[in-house]
């Protein structure tokens, strides 16, 4: 069958336009059903880091918020080291800043390849029942072998004990770098210290076994056969825990809460 | 070609399976089936929009002109994969996020374009559906069957749940890593063929 050329360009226009309705309305109408879906995520995470939840547990969305009640996002400046209170950390997408030359600027050359850091990073404050501070979970990410890892670590007030840290996205081969997700593994991290006397960075994920948190707080057992991922959670800790990173953040909250 | 609207819902199980024998779509039956748990959203996914775009494109096909058939075909694949996408980051946002990138891609499974060009372009919009349904459940029937030999070989689990406990968790079973990988799909899509061709003789190709 033969068409006209006319016929055919306002076919072409009322498929568009059909198929334009039918997405957008998708979009719209299920828009906050997937931002609260993204939320609970993170907050799920934050949890799962700082020990608060067991990913084995599948809680619903009412337990996370109820858990999440003790958890305060708090930004952080991460040029001035300051917190900072006009921006909604709900809102604030740590991710996207890093693409807009306006909310971030070049990372300074660094083992962890991280290529750009954004102006404010979102952290967590757990409180305990008083009201103090009990925990600062910190994101962390960085390369490892095949992606970049992305994930949470939950330090003491003291800044420098380890309470939990997960991962919640990479691409690690599974069985080897993958790994970083096994239970067994990140309970070898509670009660580690990240920092030394000096307060330089000194967490290391080594190669073969570390012993007690007590004896070898600086170190970890390494991941059988992913030496580079091990490698990767070394160098994402000690640029997330430096300079450039929390560290100065950490020095100042430390001289806020002297630890008794 | 197939008539009755039993023989055009079952035939892609064995007789016509899109993967074993058309060998289509094998792109995301090797990405998603390391668990049982994605492969089942992606199954009802691909299901879902195979069914839908037959369906729609059935109805429009005596209007469609010749000339951007293909575009058109597309256009609303392309639509309905967005809305499988968007419904299933609203509903099951674990697995969606483990699928990534793959549901994106079910546009260019081969299966959905196939089926619109092949089949519903010729044919009435019930049939065309049932056709969608039944080559979406022939391609979930080998998704389904690799994730359940790649999950409990693989990592000792089945969705989610541990049956053969491994060594990293104090069990006795050494996890077979090749399983988790490609690899490890494409040995049991081809020992598959090779079952089906052999119960199957008149599904061999002739030789060169």
């Amino acid at each position: 069958m033969r068409h006209s050329t006319m016929y055919t360009i306002l076919f072409a226009g009322a498929v568009c336009v059909a198929c334009a309705i039918l997405v957008s309305t998708a979009a719209v109408s299920l828009g906050d059903l997937q931002d609260q879906n993204a939320l609970l995520d993170k907050q799920k995470n934050v949890l799962y880091a700082a020990g608060l939840a067991e990913p084995e547990e599948n809680l619903n969305p009412q337990q996370i918020e109820e858990r999440f009640a003790k958890v305060k996002a708090v930004v952080v400046d991460l040029e001035t080291a300051e917190e900072v209170t006009g921006v909604d950390p709900a809102a604030y997408d740590q991710q996207k800043a890093k693409n807009d030359p306006a909310m971030s600027r070049e990372a300074p050359p660094n083992a962890a390849v991280i290529k750009r850091l954004p102006k404010y990073a979102v952290i967590y404050h757990v409180l305990n029942d008083a009201g103090e501070v009990e925990m600062v979970v910190l994101p962390v990410e960085g390369y490892g072998l095949w992606s970049t890892l992305l994930g949470f670590l939950a330090l003491d007030a003291d800044t420098t004990t380890v309470r939990g840290i997960t991962y919640y996205s990479h691409k690690e081969t599974p069985g080897l770098g993958g790994e970083v997700d096994n239970p067994g593994w990140k309970a070898l991290w509670p009660g580690r210290k990240v920092f030394d006397e000096n307060w330089q960075p000194s967490i290391e994920v080594i190669k073969g076994q570390a012993r007690s948190p007590e004896q070898d707080p600086h170190r970890v057992d390494g991941l059988t056969g992913a030496t580079l991922t091990s490698r990767g959670v070394t160098n994402m800790m000690d640029f997330w825990l430096g300079e450039n990173g929390f560290g100065p953040y950490l020095e100042k909250f430390r001289q806020a809460r002297p630890v008794s | 070609m197939a008539s009755s609207a039993r023989q055009v819902l079952f035939d892609p199980l064995l007789e016509q399976n899109p993967i074993a024998l058309q060998v289509l779509g094998i792109c995301s039956a090797l990405a998603v089936t390391t668990k049982m748990d994605t492969a089942l959203v992606m199954c009802a996914a691909v299901t879902a929009v195979t069914a839908m775009s037959s369906f729609s494109i059935s109805l429009l096909r005596n209007y469609i002109p010749t000339s951007i058939r293909i575009i058109v075909q597309l256009t609303i694949i392309a639509s309905l994969v967005i809305l499988a996408d968007q419904v299933l980051k609203a509903y099951v946002y674990d697995i969606s996020k483990q699928l990534s990138v793959f549901v994106g891609l079910i546009i260019t499974n081969c299966i959905v374009m196939g089926r619109a060009e092949g089949y519903a372009m010729q044919n009435g919009p019930i049939m065309s559906f049932l056709d969608g349904i039944g080559n979406g459940l022939g391609y979930s029937l080998i998704l389904i069957m690799t994730a359940f030999l790649r999950e409990t070989i693989g990592s000792g689990k089945l969705l989610g749940f541990v049956v053969l406990p491994s060594v990293n968790d104090g069990g006795w079973y050494f996890p077979n890593g090749i399983m988790v990988t490609s690899a490890g799909a494409f040995f049991i899509i081809g020992a598959f063929i090779w079952v089906l061709r052999t119960l199957k003789p008149e599904q061999r190709e002739e030789g060169e």
